[in-house]
């Protein structure tokens, strides 16, 4: 019987420059470290090099034709934004550096409007640094506790501490991942939204792994906030989107001070400018948001449902290539997994296994993370790292189960 | 250079139509344009029947934001409130007859802007944005 759904296998190597030099050993580079960042296909590079060639010009300023063309470019990338993430509005998409200053601003400009003395804010303990220390910042100056929500042994969000947790405190604000960036972990947003919702509280999440991945409707999620990176989802570094439902967008204070957040400026004060404008103080990055928007064109073409299946496929063929390696540890055990394993071998630092998979072509990544307490609790203090993307191959996979094999026996010796 | 600064726009520009505020007014709104510091100043007055029958309004900006006021409030004077909400950017353009550039649009919609946030609220005008 042919299955309903045929797993899509994709092979996109030649769209990515990157990807098609030789290391030293000969063979073509592995690039196993997407979920730090992820390579750009030429399509984005191209945008760019187009706006840097063409017409590089500040936006919304200038009655000329570069600023025109800028302006008309950047707000084109806004657009594609929101259709990427189903926003109800382009004023629902503020572009920020990235993830962290996405949520530095939530907890900033919303944050010091609304958490006082009293207040919790419940952040779950596999999230990375930047959706804990933000709010510690705060918590310093503002007195507001901080509670984490536990996980299981598998990996998961304990939903019965959680909503333990939301009965039992004056909950204002939930800081919750959508998928982890250590144990693969996909969270059930939307269930905790509504959780969130039901006890009054807000729900910020932090989308870095998942939105590169899986299709994200804000909507249908029903998340107040959610931030994410352009540099994990084939774009450059030095953009990112902090979306926020309207309303609050709309009664928060302002954050960052400057040109174009201000709707009138005298000696006396100011008015805040209309969103989005209102949180994007100073000249954006605009060579990057333009990029952003193209890699969302190349993103789509191929199909966000597409990738996701391809990168589960790959996932579930590297889970059981590295479980043949005997003395492998595995973190995180849910079904429920984005595209990347964190790993150790017994005896080998995570850092000697990073240097001898670089010797032989293989980029990983190893330490904590960013994620300290979470390492912590498993009881390590660095994990090497496979993370995968859409052009990711099984061949690639292969040549890293050869190559862990090969320094198992090295470090034996 | 002619293509933009027809003769409609130098002569709304230089000589606005009601320039001046109404009082007593039914509306009264300013709102500014702040990438340019555009600024305009809106006063009507509607009777009972839901007829614009005066208007009046004040502000600082460009020929064209200026000629889009000024034609913009010859057209509605007469009009319902009703009708004025089908108003549309493209009628603005249309009245212009000019092309208009991504940054200009703005300059030119200012006069409708305040009119449809003041008679139907900011979401009104919003909704219209929204591609």
């Amino acid at each position: 019987m042919i299955p309903e759904h045929i797993p899509t296998i994709l092979n996109l190597k030649s769209d990515f420059p990157i990807l098609n030099q030789h290391h030293q050993t000969g063979n073509l580079l592995t690039y196993l470290d997407s979920a730090a960042s992820s390579q750009m296909p030429n399509i984005v590079i191209e945008a760019m090099s187009d706006y840097h060639r063409r017409y590089h010009a500040n936006v919304h300023r200038g009655i000329h034709q570069l600023s025109e063309l800028a302006t008309e470019a950047y707000e084109l990338a806004r657009k594609k934004v929101k259709g990427f993430i189903n926003a109800k509005s382009k004023r629902e998409v503020i572009f920020t550096k990235g993830t962290t200053e996405g949520i530095n601003l939530v907890v900033h400009a919303w944050g010091r409007a609304n958490l006082g003395q009293g207040d919790v804010v419940l952040v779950s303990q596999m999230e990375h640094h930047s959706n804990i220390v933000p709010y510690q910042i705060l918590a310093q100056e503002k007195g507001f506790t901080i509670r984490f929500i536990p996980i299981t042994p598998m990996g998961e969000i304990d939903l019965l501490a959680y909503q333990q947790l939301l009965a039992d405190n004056p909950v204002k604000l939930v800081a919750v991942t959508h998928c982890s960036n250590v144990l693969g972990t996909i969270n059930p947003i939307a269930e905790m939204a509504r959780l969130a919702h039901k006890y009054g509280a807000i729900i910020v999440v932090d989308g870095a792994q998942s939105t590169p991945h899986m299709s994200v409707d804000v909507q249908a999620l029903d998340v107040d906030f959610f931030a994410f990176s352009g540099h994990k989802m084939c774009a450059p570094t030095g953009v990112g989107v902090l979306y926020g439902k309207q309303a609050l967008l709309e009664a928060m204070p302002s954050f960052l001070g400057g040109g174009s957040m201000i709707n009138e400026v005298t000696w006396d004060g100011f008015t805040p400018a209309e969103l989005p404008a209102k949180f994007e103080a100073g000249t954006p990055n605009i060579a990057q948001a333009i990029g952003l928007g193209y890699a969302i064109d190349y993103l789509q073409a191929i199909g966000m449902d597409n990738i996701h299946q391809h990168v589960q496929t790959i996932t579930t063929y590297a889970l059981e290539g590295l479980r043949q390696i005997p003395s492998i540890r595995i973190y995180g055990d849910s079904p429920s997994r984005g595209g990347l394993i964190a790993f150790t071998l017994s005896n080998i630092h995570a850092h000697d296994l990073s240097q001898a998979l670089d010797f032989e072509g293989i980029a990983v990544r190893s330490g904590h993370h960013c994620a300290q307490p979470l390492h912590r609790l498993l009881g390590v203090n660095a994990t090497t790292r496979a993370s995968f993307y859409l052009y990711t191959t099984k061949a690639d996979i292969d040549r890293l189960v050869v190559a862990l094999g090969k320094v198992v026996q090295f470090f034996k010796g | 250079m002619d293509a933009m600064y027809r003769e409609n726009i130098l002569d709304h520009g230089m000589n606005p139509r009601n320039k001046g505020i109404i009082e007593p007014a039914t509306l009264d709104l300013e709102m500014r344009n702040p990438l340019c510091g555009d600024r305009l100043h809106l006063t009507l007055r509607v009777n009972d029947e839901n007829v614009i029958t005066a208007l009046g309004w004040d502000g600082e900006g460009c020929a064209i934001s200026q000629a889009a006021a000024s034609m913009l409030g010859e057209r509605i004077l007469g009009m319902t409130v009703e009708d004025v909400k089908h108003i549309t950017k493209e009628d603005i353009f249309e009245m212009l007859g000019i092309p208009l550039s991504a940054n200009r649009v703005k300059c030119a919609l200012l006069g409708l802007k305040v009119l449809h946030v003041g008679l139907y609220g900011l979401e009104f005008w919003q909704s219209e944005d929204e591609e």
